[in-house]
């Protein structure tokens, strides 16, 4: 035994101390700290997403409209590529070199060279074929297979909508979507997103320390991705393309409902363009052509256009003075021209025929007799306050100033001015009637979209009440459109006010009606023209809205003519040749003239 | 005098033995595991790592056994024969070694490899027990310290000339050893103060500053002017306020270890900045938290597809930092009961570098969890305790010695190896113990362990 045997206990406590320290750091690492945990799954796994097949779209009599094509995407991952005759490479792919340079050095930049970058997009299933023969040689490229959307009828652009890749500020919005996705922009594709898109599934992999992808392993089960649902659309493609047809060379809309159920049976903005322009590799290109054309074919003039709606407002101004008692049918008015003008020979109309005649002067009265009774004895300011609140609470009803309660998206509200907007302008008991009296016939500061006059159109025919105009009839084929679209919005009008209104609408295509020239042998159609006016000397808008047949209708129409005039002229003809086309589904000699004329007309330079 | 001939193998410490098989075999299943990528073909492909290690297991035991019969007076009578052969064997590999690593350690005979360091502390051990055995020496004067120096210093010298870092550095063990057997203590306090007084130099000296007229150098400067301060406000301290009769030694000692940190500090900051290559010098930023700011981590957690892009981007070539990381992800990733055996994602996705030989410790603690990684170093606590005790048994010096020897080899393999998986220490490559792949450094261990135990058997029957 000598003096040092104690310094065995030392260097065990040595030993001991550090291994302490190890166990603690060991605990700490494995146990309390999780980040590494993160850490070492971001590293080795990765989410491969599996893209559902999107839903396909059908017209009400089963015709495809919408449905996939598959194309190919060219992946290339920088980091495997190895040494590959470029000159050969390019010439099959149809690249240029500084192509691929330009690729490596951005996504070295990006510190994603051991990622798949996107080399060339949308590759045609012909095209790739040619290529696959000879690209296995390239080491680090490969092919992806995605789904484009085709349009088999080549109609209906605005309605169907289209798809594209998502907008940074929808991706910040929505966390389903990955960066790289597409998704509906506009249309049915957008208001359906998320039943045509189905739901996405992800196979779980490995990632190996080069980048490669491996099979799971691990306990994260995959799921497989759920297919979009198909719909069918309210719309007649036959219709529809019979309407975008009469539309050429014209700046205008065509809306065409259902009335019983709201259903959109077509919807033409003019000028048309065909949806496959919209798709694939010439997508980019195309959607600035049509986004820079003077004529706006991408701006849905039937859901988005404010327009004044003219006389055909005078339907509407009927039926609310004969619900607030304003006036009765027998209410005879004198055509005083001095204050407004009008047109044609009559002098002292009934409401009937101050409808069949337009007459200006009848309606000034009318709206006069709403607006200013003497609610309020003190002031005739005050008067028209509590007037105009009484009006604007029934005109909203029919749809106007609203969004029509639609599935469209982007549907413009138009607007009906009411106390809060004449407030504005003039001043708190600033205006009254003498003011706002061209509110009366439907000019002024009043302003409707097409669709809106369609709706209109859909009370007058159901006698009081209108379904949301819609564009999916079902969800899943043989399913229920959304719930709303079952249900009606009834007007509080009743509806023994409308015979007046709906005689004189089938005595305006009678002979000395507005839109006499547009009648129809063997349909009774009931219509009401207008022709609103345009600033700076242009042209008149044509105007026309009808429904029919009188009893029972089948199908309501707003034709909307940008610039062509007189409204029974050009907008009429347009909206019975289309009831003819829905209801015969054929057009008559007799009708042939009429639609060769409208066929060749042509208002785009006005 | 001489005890009855007993069979060779009893009184062999068959517990000691069992350790070692145990941690033979984990090892093993664990170099499998990482070395296997996608199928499961048979462990004793001879072609594969972990058949190879199979051979070496069996090499190993076969050797072991060997050791367990021979006598254990031969290693004491050939003990600077075994040195001698083993300095051969290092200088041999500076004139025809094969180059890995940037480190001429190999000695290629045949298929296989042989690196004479892995057996040369067994050389150094033998040499040093034989030395104080002889001399009976407490190291309390110059000679003997000289000595012991000598025998250390000249296979350390041949090593430090491949160059491998790793290697030299577990020759320290020897002076854990040299310490029982009554080198001052001292020498590990000051030790210890030179390990914290040499971090603060390095971590000082990575700093640029620019000083008032000397322009921008190395901040270490500013550590050596304060150590200067200090001691300059002490020595005037003792001058005016000790008793005198202690005045004159304190100050002496003042003096002379104020210009002893000052050149040491800056000797440090020398071979830091202008000896050490570029990778070396990155390693120890690297371990000392210089050269991965906390706010960097803290950004990539914040952002995974950052995170991975920076790890995955970064390979070893351009990123010191990234055997380091992957390791300390491998190891955080095990949680608790780990990621299950031949299921650990870091490990079979190949992020865990050099996984079958340096960073086994990674795949263990990835695959077995916290569970698995304590029972290592627990285990190896159980072994490195167990030798000294049974070295404590021993009659002989010599015996008692080699035993301090094999047990400070063990630890500080252990300290420096998992300390470096766990981000602890520099990466500095050197085995794990019996589990890291590797016939050199298995057979060296294994003979290493053995021949204590063979002269363990003898404890009762030998006075040396």
């Amino acid at each position: 035994m000598n003096q040092y045997d104690g310094r065995k206990i030392t260097i065990i406590l040595i030993v001991c101390v550090i291994a302490i320290i190890y166990i603690i750091r060991l605990f700490f690492l494995q146990v309390v700290n999780s980040t590494w945990k993160e850490q070492a799954t971001a590293l080795t796994e990765e989410e491969i997403p599996l893209y559902p097949p999107r839903g396909i779209i059908y017209d009400r009599t089963g015709k495809m409209l919408v449905t996939n094509q598959t194309v190919y995407n060219l992946m290339v991952v920088p980091k495997k590529v190895g040494a590959f005759d470029t000159t050969s490479i390019c010439q099959l792919l149809r690249i240029k070199k500084e192509d691929i340079d330009n690729l490596f050095a951005k996504s070295r930049a990006r510190g994603e060279f051991h990622r798949p970058q996107l080399l060339v997009e949308q590759i045609t299933p012909s095209d790739y074929a040619a290529m696959s023969e000879q690209l296995y040689k390239y080491k680090g490229f490969y092919a992806e297979s995605r789904t484009l959307r085709v349009y088999p009828q080549s109609v209906g652009a605005l309605f169907l909508g289209d798809v594209g890749k998502i907008s940074p500020q929808e991706y910040k919005k929505n966390p389903y979507y990955t960066k790289q996705e597409y998704l509906g922009k506009s249309g049915i594709e957008k208001a359906y997103e998320t039943e045509l898109r189905g739901v996405k599934g992800i196979n779980y992999a490995f990632r190996d320390n080069v980048g490669n992808i491996k099979e799971h392993a691990g306990n994260k089960e995959d799921m497989p991705a759920t297919p979009g649902t198909d719909l069918v659309c309210t719309m007649d493609a036959d219709l529809q393309a019979y309407g975008e047809k009469l539309m050429q060379n014209k700046r205008g809309c065509i809306v065409a409902i259902e009335p019983s159920t709201g259903e959109i049976l077509a919807m033409i903005s003019a000028p048309t363009y065909d949806p496959n322009l919209l798709v694939g590799r010439v997508r980019g290109h195309n959607f600035n052509v049509l986004l820079n054309d003077v004529q706006k074919p991408l701006f849905n003039r039937a859901t988005q256009a404010q327009y004044r709606p003219g006389s055909i407002f005078k339907l509407a101004q009927s039926l609310t003075a004969l619900q607030i008692g304003a006036i009765t049918p027998e209410t005879h008015i004198h055509c005083n021209r001095g204050i407004i003008g009008c047109h044609g020979n009559h002098s002292n109309d009934d409401l009937e025929m101050a409808i069949v005649h337009s007459c200006n002067p009848y309606f000034r009265e009318v709206m006069h007799r709403m607006v200013e009774a003497d609610r309020d004895k003190s002031s005739r300011f005050k008067d028209a306050r509590l007037g105009l609140e009484i009006w604007q609470s029934y005109i909203t009803q029919f749809g106007f100033g609203t969004d029509v309660h639609s599935d469209i998206p982007g549907v413009k509200t138009g607007s009906v001015p009411g106390v809060a907007f004449y407030d504005k302008w003039y001043g708190k008991e600033q205006w009254a009637f003498s003011t706002i009296y061209s509110l009366s016939i439907g000019e002024g500061e009043m302003l409707v979209t097409p669709l809106q006059m369609c709706n209109m159109a859909c009370v007058i025919a159901n006698k009081g009440w209108y379904v949301g105009p819609h564009t999916v009839k079902q969800i899943g084929l043989g399913g229920s459109p959304r719930e709303e679209y079952m249900k009606r919005y009834q007007l509080g009008i009743d509806s023994s006010h409308f015979s007046t209104v709906i005689n004189a609408m089938e005595k305006v295509l009678q002979p000395g009606g507005t839109a006499a020239r547009a009648a129809l042998k063997d349909i009774v159609v009931c219509g009401k023209t207008g022709t609103v006016q345009n600033a700076g000397g242009k042209e008149d808008h044509a105007v026309f809205i009808c429904f029919a047949p009188k009893e029972n209708p089948k199908i309501a129409i707003a034709v909307y003519t940008e610039n062509a005039g007189f409204g029974g002229t050009w907008s009429a003809p347009v909206a019975t040749l289309m009831i003819e086309q829905y209801l015969n589904d054929s057009i008559a000699e007799s009708s042939k003239p009429r639609e060769k004329t409208i066929l060749e007309a042509n208002f785009l330079d006005r | 005098m001489s005890a009855p001939r007993q069979h060779p193998l009893a009184n062999v410490d068959w517990l000691t033995v069992i350790v070692y098989g145990i941690f033979v075999i984990f090892g093993w299943m664990n170099i499998y595991s990482a070395a296997v990528v996608d199928a499961n073909p048979s462990p004793f492909d001879i072609s594969q790592e972990y058949g190879k290690q199979f051979m070496f297991i069996v090499i190993s035991s076969f050797l072991a056994f060997l050791v367990l019969y021979m006598e254990g007076e031969f290693f004491n009578k050939f003990a600077i024969l075994i040195y001698g052969v083993f300095i051969l064997l290092l200088g041999l590999v500076l004139a025809v070694g094969t180059t890995v690593n940037g480190a001429k350690a190999w000695i290629q005979i045949g298929g296989f490899a042989l690196q004479p360091a892995e057996f040369a502390k067994i050389g150094v051990g033998l040499m040093l027990a034989k030395y104080i055995s002889n001399t009976k020496t407490r190291f309390n004067s110059w000679k003997p310290r000289l000595m012991a120096g000598l025998i250390i210093g000249l296979p350390a010298a041949l090593i430090l000339l491949q160059p491998d870092v790793g290697s030299l550095l577990t020759f320290v063990a020897f002076i854990l050893a040299l310490y029982r057997e009554g080198l001052s203590g001292n020498i590990l306090i000051i030790g210890l103060g030179a390990i914290v007084f040499g971090v603060l130099s390095i971590i000082t000296g990575f700093n640029r500053i620019d000083y008032p007229y000397f322009g921008v150098q190395s901040g270490v400067y500013i550590l050596m002017s304060i150590v200067f301060v200090i001691g300059f406000i002490f020595m005037i301290l003792i001058r005016n306020f000790v008793v005198p009769r202690n005045r004159k030694k304190l100050f002496l000692i003042t003096f002379l270890s104020t210009v002893a940190a000052i050149g040491f500090s800056y000797s440090v900051n020398f071979l830091v900045d202008g000896v050490l290559q570029k990778h070396q010098k990155t390693r120890i930023y690297v371990t000392l938290g210089l050269e991965e700011k906390e706010e960097d981590r803290e950004a990539m957690l914040s952002d995974t597809e950052t995170a991975e892009a920076a790890a995955v981007s970064s390979k070893k070539s351009d990123d010191p930092g990234y055997n380091a990381r992957m390791a300390k992800i491998a190891v955080g990733n095990g949680g608790l009961i780990g990621q299950g055996y031949m299921k650990g994602p870091m490990t079979k996705n190949k992020y865990v570098p050099e996984r079958w030989t340096d960073f086994i410790f990674s795949v263990i603690s990835e695959e077995w969890g916290f569970l698995g990684s304590f029972a290592v170093v627990a285990l190896f606590v159980f072994l490195i305790v167990r030798i000294i005790n049974m070295a404590e048994r021993q009659r002989s010096q010599f015996s008692r010695f080699y035993g301090y020897c094999v047990a400070s080899i063990f630890f500080l393999h252990l300290l420096i190896n998992v300390g470096m998986v766990i981000g602890l220490a520099p990466i500095i490559g050197i085995p794990l113990p019996f589990m890291s792949y590797g016939g050199s450094s298995l057979i060296g261990f294994t003979l290493l362990l053995f021949i204590f135990l063979r002269l363990d058997a003898e404890r009762l029957s030998v006075f040396r």
